[in-house]
């Protein structure tokens, strides 16, 4: 296996298993409440329809020209990179709240519990639709991310078994400790996707624009290391700004000292 | 009308998401690449400088003054 091949699995694999622990929160808020067989429909049923999402844009991907596939790939990875950087450098920073996903659970369980009964064909509709919206929304950017992912490194497979091994693996996990999967350091994780695809956003893009890498697929290693070290800057920066936000909220900062 | 309205918001959510400047920003800088490379400028430290920038002013928009 090449190494752009362990890093397009890597990066399928990781943002697969950030959006899936996501996901089940609110399978398994569903399933408590609404009854497992709706919940787990609705989850399969959101999987089915991701699953041919790819199957159907993955192939229109393939037979677009490799410039113009990259740029407008290399665009979009860029964009989901840069948001999901931007997310964990506030949350590491302090500026956003680290996502609490046994606080979701029972919001979550609570919303379920007051809803009205809406049994239909031995379902419950409410409970289908939570799971199959809580499904479908954090899994349609990871169905973007293997397809765009996917497409630039010629290997759509690849990184949908990436994204495949992930859901698998929180799934089995998700059934065998049947709570949400709060110790995953889901921030963390997010931080290396966020590097990963805007990396490959820069590098895939700028290719796409005309222009020739210095080092070729070396750049790439230049590209993260450049990015990482300012993404690792703004977190510096964003904490030093809280504490002095903190000490002057506190009162003990004395002018002229 | 409501359910185009509902449509269109969600791709623009999805694909533009919080902060507007950053899609713009990347649009903007390709354009410069592409326009440098026409000029015979192998402009390939626009995208990296443009990251840095955008990530930079997009968190600077986020934070409480």
């Amino acid at each position: 296996m090449t190494t752009a091949a362990i890093i397009l699995v890597f990066a399928a694999f990781l943002a697969s298993a950030v959006e899936a622990v996501e996901a089940l929160t609110v399978v398994l808020a569903a399933g408590t409440t609404r009854g497992w067989r709706s919940a787990l429909t609705g989850a399969g049923a959101a999987i089915l329809v991701l699953a041919a999402v790819i199957a159907v844009l993955g192939p229109s991907l393939s037979l677009m020209p490799i410039d113009a596939l990259r740029v407008v790939v290399g665009a979009l990875l860029l964009v989901f990179g840069l948001q999901w950087l931007r997310k964990a450098i506030l949350r590491a920073g302090g500026y956003k709240a680290l996502r609490d996903e046994e606080a979701l659970y029972r919001a979550d369980i609570e919303k379920a519990r007051l809803a009205e009964r809406d049994i239909c064909a031995g379902m419950d509709w409410y409970g289908f639709t939570l799971a199959f919206k809580g499904v479908f929304l954090e899994g349609l950017e990871v169905a973007f991310i293997v397809l765009t992912f996917g497409a630039s490194n010629g290997n759509i497979p690849l990184a949908a078994l990436g994204a495949g091994i992930a859901l698998l693996l929180v799934v089995i996990v998700g059934a065998v400790v049947h709570k949400p999967l709060s110790r995953v350091p889901e921030n963390a994780m997010k931080f290396t996707v966020g590097l990963m695809l805007t990396t490959f956003g820069v590098f895939w893009s700028a290719e796409g624009a005309g222009i020739t890498w210095p080092g070729a697929d070396l750049a790439i290693a230049a590209i993260l290391a450049f990015v990482t070290l300012a993404s690792f800057a703004l977190v510096g920066t964003l904490r030093r700004l809280r504490e002095l936000d903190t000490v002057l909220a506190n009162g003990v900062f004395i002018k002229g000292e | 009308m409501t359910h185009l309205k509902n449509f269109l918001r969600f791709w623009y959510e999805f694909i533009i998401g919080d902060d507007w400047v950053i899609a713009a920003g990347v649009v903007i800088a390709l354009m410069a690449t592409g326009l440098l490379v026409q000029v015979g400028v192998n402009a390939w430290w626009v995208m990296p400088v443009a990251v840095a920038a955008l990530l930079s002013v997009s968190i600077w928009r986020e934070t409480p003054r």
